[in-house]
């Protein structure tokens, strides 16, 4: 494949109206321009994964779909609202549509996990009796119903992010964004919060966008499924699934578009440059 | 661009270019307006969203908890020692004239206007400013302040107000505290060290007061408490540089808040002489 970037492959279903959609975006900081044009759209459903190496601008497309950031330049869309022309104020009630996995969890220190996962529900005004079976229901969906009294500091790595997970969903977003989930853990913690994403994406059908720089956690969302009856994770699509969930790459490379395709393109490609990742 | 896995690419030998003093000096001249303009923002919307909702009331109560009950043991203690020494310092003036009576007067007249709202302001600046800048600056850096506008809370209203208020509400009372307290020091003072009966200090110290005393001790008090509050956020809410950066905001924002009581204090002092001689 040649260093230019390319368009995906994969059909998208005629109609959809993209889940959040990036148009010539470009944004830069004092030490020069970062994301460099960068366009791209996900369907409903579909799980988008960000690669790239450090530096690349991952996190900054994750925070400009998130409305955290202003592009210089550029429309971006989420859920049908253009959010580049949207006031702080109005960007605060979208965002409570959006889900975020920050790349170290990100939870307020001074709140304990039950407090943390319940943040959204207590701001929007929720009594008691809707927060706590809800907070119980998210924390069990992560394994760590027990850790609901504990503070952050008391958890590993790999905890502070299923509660990250259990707090970015606990609103039902129909959009996850994941900045880096597996960034510096061990493959076992890593191998369990990929899992928690494909439940997430089979169980309730959230479209995903997933900056990482690791190729396996692409691939393990696009080879594995999770099967809400039997409660485990097989490989290849669950039976009697009408369309499974759709998995694409996107490679950045110095701010732009490297690559845009699905995994099969990925793991056939020649480009010196992809076969780094692959290695 | 390396075309190969393991091919290097070759550092690029180029003479930077040096800037002229004009070109430095120009920067930072914007750089500074820059700051002005971002705290003048910061300040206004603190006390703007005082007035609209949501309001954060448990938060204002932690802070004054924080601010007001935290810093009491401090300005207790300075407030007894100031209002001493005082009498130490003037009273032997006083005996040269043989007016040692009037010692009541001047220390009650200094605290009220000058030293109980100045050593206060700095007493708490130098504890709290450095604490809101420390606390958020780790906030930031943690990624906790964007979380929270990922979740689509407004960070201005949920850090920055509470602590404004908890200031403007505290300062002010700390400041009654220490003046009184500085009394009775200088009334122990006085009896034990210039034989001077405790009914006439005090008659003394509060027969000299008019109500421009008290409204500009007030002022000052109020003054002091906006400043110390939003430079602390100011400087939490900027840190550049990881953990290092949040060390360097902490001390910018004693030394700041600090330099601003000290000029605002000496601008206060001539306007409210003025008004005095007016009214």
């Amino acid at each position: 494949m040649d260093s230019a970037s390319r368009s995906s492959t994969i059909a998208t279903q005629p109609g959809a109206v993209p889940t959040i959609s990036f148009e010539d975006v470009w944004i830069g900081f004092e030490e020069g321009p970062i994301l460099q044009g960068l366009t791209f759209s996900t369907q409903p459903g579909e799980t988008l994964v960000l690669l790239g190496e450090t530096g690349t601008g991952k996190t900054l497309a994750l925070k400009i779909a998130a409305g955290l950031l202003s592009p210089d330049r550029g429309t971006v869309k989420a859920l049908g609202h253009e959010i580049t022309c949207k006031s702080e104020e109005e960007l605060l009630q979208f965002r409570r549509q959006i889900g975020f996995v920050f790349q170290e969890g990100a939870l307020f220190d001074s709140l304990t996990v039950g407090e943390n996962v319940a943040y959204r529900l207590e701001e929007d005004g929720a009594t008691e009796d809707v927060i706590a079976p809800r907070v119980q229901e998210v924390l069990r969906f992560v394994e760590l119903e027990h850790t609901a009294e504990m503070l952050p500091s008391e958890l590993s790595g790999g905890m502070r992010r299923r509660v990250s997970i259990a707090r970015a969903l606990i609103t039902r977003p129909p959009i996850v964004l994941y900045d880096s989930p597996t960034a510096g853990l061990d493959p076992i913690t890593s191998q369990t919060i990929i899992t928690l994403i494909l439940r997430l994406r089979d169980v309730y059908g959230v479209t995903a966008l997933m900056a990482t720089h690791r190729l396996q956690d692409g691939f393990a969302l696009a080879n594995f499924h999770f099967d809400p009856k039997t409660r485990t994770v097989r490989r290849g699509p669950t039976p009697g699934m009408a369309q499974p969930p759709l998995t694409r790459f996107l490679v950045l490379r110095d701010g732009r578009i490297y690559f845009e395709g699905s995994p099969e393109e990925l793991l056939v490609t020649e480009d010196a440059y992809l076969q780094r990742f692959l290695i | 661009m390396p075309d190969t896995p393991l091919q290097v690419t070759q550092p690029q030998s180029s003479a930077p270019e040096t800037p002229s003093v004009v070109e430095v000096l120009t920067e930072v001249a914007k750089r500074s307006v820059l700051k002005v303009q971002d705290y003048t923002r910061l300040s206004v919307r603190a006390i703007t969203n005082l007035f609209t909702r949501p309001r954060y009331l448990q938060d204002t109560l932690d802070q004054m908890d924080d601010i007001g009950v935290g810093s009491l043991p401090i300005v207790l203690l300075s407030g007894f020692f100031i209002g001493a020494v005082m009498v130490l310092q003037t009273g032997s003036q006083f005996q040269r004239f043989g007016q040692v009576s009037l010692t009541g007067d001047i220390v009650s007249l200094a605290l009220v206007r000058e030293l109980g709202p100045s050593i206060t302001g700095l007493l708490v600046a130098g504890r709290c400013a450095s604490g809101i800048a420390s606390e958020l600056g780790s906030m930031l850096v943690t990624e906790q302040v964007d979380a929270m506008r990922a979740m689509g809370t407004d960070p201005s209203r949920k850090l920055i107000s509470p602590r404004v208020l908890a200031a403007l509400l505290t300062v002010p009372l700390l400041t009654t505290i220490s003046v009184f307290v500085g009394l009775v020091g200088g009334m122990v003072a006085s009896v034990f060290s210039l034989r001077l009966s405790a009914t006439t200090f005090w008659q003394r110290a509060v027969a000299i007061l008019d109500f421009s005393d008290l409204m500009q001790g007030f002022t000052k008090s109020m003054l002091f408490a906006f400043i110390l509050a939003t430079v602390g956020c100011y400087q939490g809410l900027n840190v550049r540089g990881g953990t290092q950066g949040v060390g360097r905001a902490t001390t910018q924002a004693v030394v700041v808040s600090s330099v601003m009581i000290i000029i605002a204090d000496t601008f206060l002092t001539k306007l409210a002489l003025y008004l005095a001689d007016k009214l």
